[in-house]
């Protein structure tokens, strides 16, 4: 696999607890940022950080409009607004219609990123019961990167990570246990 | 469903962006490129455009086309009282403090289709400020402004923005604001009394007045650094001291050298002028 020079993580109904288990077992040295994009309710804002940063002593933070993206530090996409990702490595919020019922939405972070980070992205999309992050998936693969997904199998909800099968090109199934050993081999 | 597969390269995003300047005087070269390109994308996919020549084309070529265009890469998603929070920071603390002017000047730049105006312009009423306030209401898309002037929203809405204005510490019965109408719900007229609408490009046109308040609200997070410094300056030509300019919940005054001339409302994306 090629270097990689950024991690999104995408979730919904069901993921929080996946990322509970797989941050304590990050490197706290990375080689790159990680940016978790995940469906929440409405107001629900500054706990997602706060409960994240209690896993890791990697930095935590809630994504701010026009931030360069760096790497070690790993962003959380606020509520309501969708996160995009800019050709010079910084975020841009928007506020647009939602997608797939969602705002944020997991497309329009992975398919900006994609074209920015084309074959060094990786993409990974955790349990959920839509089906956003699957067209986000698709186009990760047409720019080159690298799709995951948590193993329908092992999801509170399966839909979205079997969505993303069914209709995207996969590189790689994962179950939760496998997940940080594979994050720290990207390093 | 690979619909954004559709590919529109940065080259030609720039190449639009060239001739609405050149041809139309609308300046978006400022603008922050991946949601441009995300929303030129957008339109290229409804509109089943043939081709990038077409499209083009189309866009410099039919008056008609280009309003639309305008009117689809402009965001203008919108709602009332939406943070409540920072609604009741305005009616506990900001306006309380203009209470004292004989007549209070607000702007609010980039009003999209109203929702916001008239949510301050409730609060107004309720602190017994209205009749003495006068709302200039901006955007650069005349089509919101116009859905602005007609003060009429989705009835679908409502259950909703009652929520967040009793949660922004209204008290009244929120449905006496409106009268009902099939699946809209028209505003009172002497809530948009004091409001006047108009359009206003906070790209290229200037000052036109000054205001005790100003609110700009998910406007410069489409904006890139340097036109959001642009667009901050013009706020504070347009700002009297001891005004208070409000952004977006997660907007800034931070990196703006005129953040030292302001002092921030604790908690709350607003700061008030202080020297
Ligand atoms: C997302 S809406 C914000 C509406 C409202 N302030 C709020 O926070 O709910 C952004 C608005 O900014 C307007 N806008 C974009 N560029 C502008 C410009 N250069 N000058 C004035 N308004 C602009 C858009 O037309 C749109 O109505």
């Amino acid at each position: 696999m090629n270097k990689c020079d950024a991690l999104i993580i995408g979730g919904s109904a069901g993921s929080l607890d996946v990322l509970l288990k797989v941050l304590p077992e990050l490197n706290p040295a990375l080689s790159f940022p990680i940016i978790i994009v995940v469906h929440r309710k409405h107001g629900a804002d500054s706990l997602l950080p706060e409960l994240l940063a209690g896993r890791t002593s990697l930095i935590v933070k809630e994504i701010d409009e026009k931030e360069p993206i760096l790497a070690g530090t790993i962003y959380v996409a606020p509520s309501d607004y969708h996160t995009l990702i800019e050709k010079d490595r910084s975020f841009s919020l928007d506020c647009s219609e939602k997608i797939n019922y969602s705002r944020p939405a997991i497309d329009a972070t992975f398919q900006t990123a994609a074209e920015v980070y084309r074959d060094k992205l990786v993409c990974l999309l955790l349990s959920g019961s839509n089906a956003d992050g699957v067209n986000g998936l698709i186009s990760v693969k047409a720019w080159g990167g690298t799709t995951v997904i948590q193993d329908p199998q092992t999801a509170q909800v399966a839909y979205m990570p079997q969505q993303a099968a069914n209709f995207a090109k996969i590189d790689y199934t994962l179950a939760i246990e496998a997940m940080a050993e594979f994050i720290n081999l990207l390093s | 469903m690979n619909q954004e597969l559709v590919v529109i390269s940065d080259e030609q995003v720039e190449i639009l962006l060239g001739d609405l300047l050149e041809y139309y005087g609308y300046d978006f070269t400022g603008y922050s490129k991946a949601s441009i390109k995300r929303r030129i994308l957008r339109l290229y996919g409804l509109d089943k455009q043939l081709s990038f020549a077409e499209f083009r084309y189309k866009i410099n070529n039919d008056t008609a086309y280009f309003k639309r265009f305008v009117e689809q890469i402009t965001v203008n998603v919108t709602e009332m009282f939406r943070d409540p929070g920072f609604f009741k920071t305005l009616r506990d603390t900001v306006l309380p403090k203009l209470g004292t002017y004989p007549l209070i000047r607000i702007w609010l730049a980039g009003c999209s289709t109203g929702e916001e105006a008239y949510s301050v312009s409730i609060i107004l009423k309720e602190l017994n400020l209205l009749h003495k306030s006068l709302i200039y209401a901006t955007d650069i898309n005349p089509a919101v402004l116009e859905k602005a002037g007609q003060g009429m929203f989705a009835m679908s809405q409502m259950k909703q923005y009652s929520e967040n204005y009793i949660q922004s510490g209204g008290t009244k019965d929120f449905s006496s604001y409106y009268t009902a109408n099939y699946s809209l719900a028209k505003f009172s007229d002497e809530l948009k009394s004091r409001i006047i609408f108009s359009t206003h490009n906070l790209v290229s046109d200037h000052s036109f007045n000054e205001f005790q308040l100003i609110l700009c609200r998910n406007v410069l997070i489409y904006f890139d650094r340097d036109l959001q410094h642009k667009v901050l300056s013009l706020f504070d030509e347009s700002l009297e001291g001891l005004g208070y300019l409000a952004l977006g919940s997660k907007e800034t005054l931070d990196f703006s050298p005129l953040a030292r001339n302001y002092k921030r409302v604790p908690g709350e994306k607003i700061w008030r002028k202080v020297s």
